[in-house]
């Protein structure tokens, strides 16, 4: 089936995966690890215990699996919002590169760093 | 209660003035005046210049659309009542050019409507002798709610997405095609396909809703674009893994 | 669609109104909308606080410890507060809006809309709640 710009489904599927993903887990994730721990609402969970869960190979690849779509998420809405709020869809070239330059790049730094977990 | 209401309409007369003015009128307000009323009782006794769209003054026609306090609405279905004391701003649509007065140019919808092939298509046709297509109440109700559309624009005006970028296929021809691709005697969804999956078709939408709260007839548009967009996207993915497979 | 069109006397100019750069001001809805559409960099920040835990926490206690009292620090906390209700606006208004984008028949009956969006928060909840019990519960 022939589209003329056959990467915007591709694009629409990571940003409605990523929406999910973030809607699922960030909230409780900014919640614990942003403002009950460092203001010690609830007690964190000490070193052991946190390398032990993110270190699981199911942990791994979910981290790994959340922040990439998210960060394509991020992307795809973002680019959309400097087009429609701020008009400036004249460089879409640059926001493009930008918004999923970026995400492809924080998609290396996420598997880099789920690697390097011990 | 007040017998009388201020309408204060936008003026535009391209013959002698660069920019749209507004200019008040007091008109009589009974409980059961629309909008619509209001401005007829100005052409016919205060100032006959003025222009508008008109006709059926019951909701159906689509023709009387414009915006009432900056909200689109049918003109026809708006009480004057229910903006006492008043003034009541009355501004054409916005979104489009202004020919005149309150009068706007649909020429853009008209293309676009145009191009999504908003018919029953057929590979090959059944003679007549077989008989109706029959179609089940549930099968009707798929498409139902998408083939309320009267066409009024009122979509077009609240989107924001066109008015930054008129090549955007638009809300309500999105959901005439939707009405057209979920009707199970048709079978052009792919020929539909071609032209709603270009950047400026579904893609462009970033699904404000504003074209859903404001459509009279509860057509809502923004769900039969969403849907349309998962669709589009399965479809691609199928094309992808299964080449052969897409018709 | 044509644009171009000659004005004559008799085809006389259109009024163009040309669309504000706070056009997203103008009604309640508009700014609402902008506001869900920004809390995607609230999303990008989740993901830049995740993967500064994964770093952190990769690093040792001590670099783990180290990163706990950053948090504290009045205005990294501030940012994470924000971010945190940007997240939240994310997903209610995500959730809410997924019985207008999924349309799930069952039985050959469409189920209503409200169901659909409760299952979603069902999901939130469940999802929590294990991300809680993960962390925090003694097994």
């Amino acid at each position: 089936m022939e589209v003329r710009r056959p990467i915007e489904p591709l694009l629409w599927l990571l940003f409605s995966a990523g929406g999910v993903m973030s809607a699922l887990l960030a909230p409780v994730v900014l919640f614990l690890f942003g403002i009950a721990f460092p203001l010690g609402w609830l007690a964190p969970p000490d070193h052991a215990r946190l390398l032990s869960v993110i270190g699981h190979p199911l942990a791994r690849v979910a981290i790994f699996v959340v922040c990439s779509l998210s960060l394509f998420h991020w992307a795809h809405r973002f680019r959309y919002t400097l087009y429609d709020g701020l008009q400036i869809k004249h460089l879409n070239e640059a926001i493009n590169s930008a918004c999923y330059g970026g995400a492809i790049l924080g998609t290396v730094a996420a598997a880099y760093l789920v690697w390097q977990i011990p | 209660m007040s017998s009388h209401i201020t309408l204060r309409v936008a003026r535009y007369r391209p013959e002698e003035e660069a920019e749209s003015t507004f200019e008040d009128y007091e008109v009589p307000c009974p409980r059961d005046w629309v909008v619509l009323d209001g401005l007829n009782h100005v052409k016919d006794q205060i100032d006959g210049t003025l222009s508008f769209r008109w006709s059926c003054r019951m909701g159906i026609c689509g023709s009387c659309g414009m915006l009432v306090n900056g909200e689109p609405k049918l003109t026809c279905a708006t009480f004057l009542a229910d903006y006492a004391p008043g003034p009541i701003r009355v501004e054409p649509l916005r979104n489009f050019p202004v020919i005149r007065d309150l009068i706007v140019e649909l020429g853009d919808f008209m293309g676009k409507l145009t191009r999504v092939k908003p018919w029953i298509i057929r590979q090959v046709e059944k003679p007549l002798s077989d008989g109706e297509y029959r179609q089940t109440p549930e099968q009707l109700d798929e498409y139902k709610q998408f083939s309320m559309c009267i066409n009024c624009m009122l979509c077009y005006s609240a989107c924001p997405i066109y008015g930054l970028d008129p090549h955007f296929i638009g809300p309500a021809a999105i959901a005439l095609a939707q009405r057209y691709n979920l009707d199970n005697r048709d079978e052009g969804a792919s020929e539909r396909m071609r032209v709603l999956s270009e950047h400026d078709g579904i893609w462009g939408c970033t699904f404000v809703g504003e074209c859903t709260k404001v459509c009279p007839k509860h057509v809502d548009p923004a769900a039969a674009i969403q849907r349309y967009k998962l669709q589009a996207a399965l479809d691609w993915v199928k094309g992808v893994v299964l080449p052969r497979a897409t018709s | 669609m044509n644009q171009q069109v000659a004005y004559t006397p008799y085809h006389p100019r259109w009024h163009r109104q040309r669309i504000s750069t706070y056009w997203w001001l103008e009604r309640p809805s508009y700014f609402l909308f902008i506001l869900r559409e920004l809390s995607s960099l609230a999303v990008a920040w989740f993901v830049a606080w995740l993967l500064l835990l994964v770093r952190a926490v990769s690093g040792g206690a001590a670099a783990d410890q180290q990163f706990l009292e950053w948090a504290g620090h009045p205005l990294v906390l501030a940012l994470n507060v924000a971010c945190f209700a940007f997240v939240c606006l994310h997903a209610v208004t995500w959730f809410n809006l997924a019985p207008q984008a999924m349309v799930v028949h069952v039985a050959g009956r469409r189920v209503p809309g409200w169901i659909i969006a409760a299952s979603n928060y069902a999901a939130l909840a469940f999802t929590t709640a294990a991300v809680v019990a993960l962390l925090l519960f003694r097994w």
